[in-house]
């Protein structure tokens, strides 16, 4: 496809750049105003640059708030998800796809069911089996009913049953076993598949809040969002700190989208799947 | 036929690949969707723990129960304000980046930017903006004589700018679903309407809208129901208040369960959301099958 550059191309490009003006203020207001002094944030909140560039702010996101407790807890919960998710789903979603077994589709329709099944409804039993196991408050409570996921089921069973099965018979004349074959053959040729729902479960993880604001009761167990929500509402008058650490809790996940934007962009088109 | 070793080896491997997944859904998902039908019948404080049994009196008691119904029906408006401006706003934006427009190629993942942060986060910093006293929108208002509401203390402007927030969330998200259901659309349509000296709101008429029927439906079905699920910006933003003009029926769940730690009741609750949910459910996978039908599964 090759770019036009007729007059209502023009026009058609300026009104983009006026949009995109629009939805990325909040970012452009909020980076720079993680590097005004606090009499700037309250005094001159119509003059977008800092007249006085300062770190401040993220001294004080720093020194006002675990801020890198709740960044560890951040990788923890939404990386051990990623990575537990990721295993299993790959698991299942393989067997589903390859391996005749009895009980198969009856099997495979409750794991469509759970589909359908929204995580708000089923909060307040969830987390009285979280607290019956005595979890709560634990990354284990938080990642334990996360360790699998019905839409990374499907979505991997899907990827499988494209493999065509002769590869697979190849692994069994060369005297494999159903395990290795798994392993050796079909997990290598899906790392692409497995890469898009990573992303897919880090990200949801990463930005989730209803989840871990029940489960989490200390301060020093709160994932960012969690932690920096109820930072704000206790001290709401200070915008300068909570900014920057807003700043702050973007960067890892920006990142993550700068190098593997292509997969970042398929895995957020399949979580419009998930519905 | 005899059962062969392979086969019973694939069997075997199956089943152990498949049992830990199902284990963890059985438990975390199926068994609590049993268990939500069953603490529904409940009457039954965590913090006291007494827990009684008081057969559907908690179903009729939300008959009766006006903060409910206004949670069902902030909910509904939210919905109707949340769905249309968002699939108007992901269409318009699909459709001028479909366009072989200078810079798509750069403006197409900047305008998705707000679809990897966090909804509270983003949720905190959107609230700093629209502050009255020191926000930014309102200092540049008045710095041109205009006094802005307080939006989000007003309880007429509160709910829909939690909606234009969202708005703003989701847009480039379903943008992505948009683009991809316009690259399905084959040049040679638009080539043969160009031959019929179609204009351009012709072809968009005619051609485009058409043909992005099944993706445009499948967004506004699944933004319904995650409309239903809001949560994260009324928590942050508002808390439900003021006057309950936010407090949707996720809030309302969650201030009765893990407020009032009211758990029968809150159950009960979250079952008549299920089912308001489940019907839409139901509407979503008519439109998959019938598009499975269409590619010809």
């Amino acid at each position: 496809m090759k770019t036009k550059r007729t007059p209502g191309m023009w026009v058609l490009f300026g009104l983009l750049v006026v949009a995109l003006t629009v939805s990325s203020l909040p970012f452009l207001w909020m980076i720079l105003t993680s590097f005004k002094t606090d009499r700037q944030i309250l005094g001159q909140p119509d003059i977008l640059l800092p007249l006085q560039w300062t770190l401040i702010q993220y001294q004080n996101v720093i020194d006002q708030i675990p801020f890198f407790r709740f960044l560890l807890n951040s990788f923890i919960f939404a990386g051990g998800v990623t990575i537990l998710s990721l295993f299993f789903d790959a698991a299942a979603g393989y067997a589903f796809a390859k391996l005749p077994f009895p009980g198969r589709d009856v099997m495979f329709y409750l794991v469509l069911i759970t589909l359908m099944i929204p995580f708000q409804v089923v909060m307040v039993p969830l987390y009285l089996l979280i607290y019956h196991l005595h979890s709560l408050d634990t990354f284990w409570g938080l990642i334990l009913p996360r360790m699998t996921n019905a839409f990374g089921i499907y979505f991997m069973r899907q990827f499988f049953l494209s493999l065509p099965n002769e590869l697979l018979d190849a692994g069994r004349i060369d005297g494999l076993n159903e395990i290795g074959i798994y392993r050796r053959i079909a997990v290598p040729m899906t790392t692409s598949a497995l890469a898009t729902l990573g992303v897919f479960h880090f990200m949801y993880n990463w930005n989730d809040f209803l989840w871990p604001l029940l489960i989490t009761t200390s301060r020093d167990m709160r994932p960012l969002p969690v932690g920096l929500a109820l930072f704000t509402g206790e001290h709401v008058q200070q915008h300068g700190p909570i900014v920057a650490g807003a700043v702050l809790s973007i960067i890892p996940i920006l990142i993550f989208f700068l190098f593997a934007q292509k997969t970042f962009m398929r895995g957020i088109a399949l979580s419009g799947l998930k519905g | 036929m005899s059962f062969g070793t392979l086969d019973r080896q694939k069997s075997t491997s199956g089943l152990i690949m498949v049992a830990p997944s199902m284990a963890i859904l059985a438990l975390f998902v199926l068994w609590p969707i049993v268990q939500s039908a069953y603490l529904s019948l409940f009457d039954w404080n965590l913090l006291s723990n007494k827990q009684q049994y008081i057969g559907l009196a908690n179903y009729a008691a939300i008959l009766g129960d006006s903060r409910f119904w206004n949670a069902l029906w902030t909910t509904f408006y939210y919905t109707a304000m949340y769905v249309p401006g968002l699939v108007l706003v992901a269409l318009v934006l699909a459709l001028a980046l479909d366009q072989k427009v200078f810079g798509r190629k750069v403006l197409r993942p900047m305008f998705f930017l707000p679809s990897i942060t966090s909804m509270a986060i983003i949720a905190i910093v959107w609230r700093f903006i629209l502050d009255p006293d020191v926000g930014l929108v309102s200092s540049w208002l008045s710095d041109i004589g205009v006094t802005m509401p307080d939006m989000l203390r007003n309880s007429s402007w509160s709910l829909p700018t939690i909606a234009g927030v969202s708005i703003w969330r989701w847009a480039g998200f379903n943008m992505v679903i948009l683009l991809a259901g316009l690259n399905t659309i084959p040049d040679s349509y638009y080539e043969a309407a160009n031959l019929d000296g179609a204009g351009a709101f012709r072809k968009l008429y005619s051609v485009t809208m058409p043909l992005l029927l099944p993706s445009l439906s499948f967004v506004v079905v699944t933004n319904i129901i995650a409309s239903f699920q809001v949560f994260d910006p009324v928590y942050v933003m508002t808390k439900g208040g003021p006057l309950f003009s936010t407090e949707v029926m996720v809030y309302y769940i969650y201030y009765e369960g893990f407020t009032l730690y009211k758990m029968g009741y809150a159950s009960a609750l979250a079952y008549v959301l299920f089912i308001v949910i489940f019907l839409f459910t139901l509407l979503q996978l008519r439109g998959f099958v019938r598009g499975e039908e269409r590619v010809g599964y």
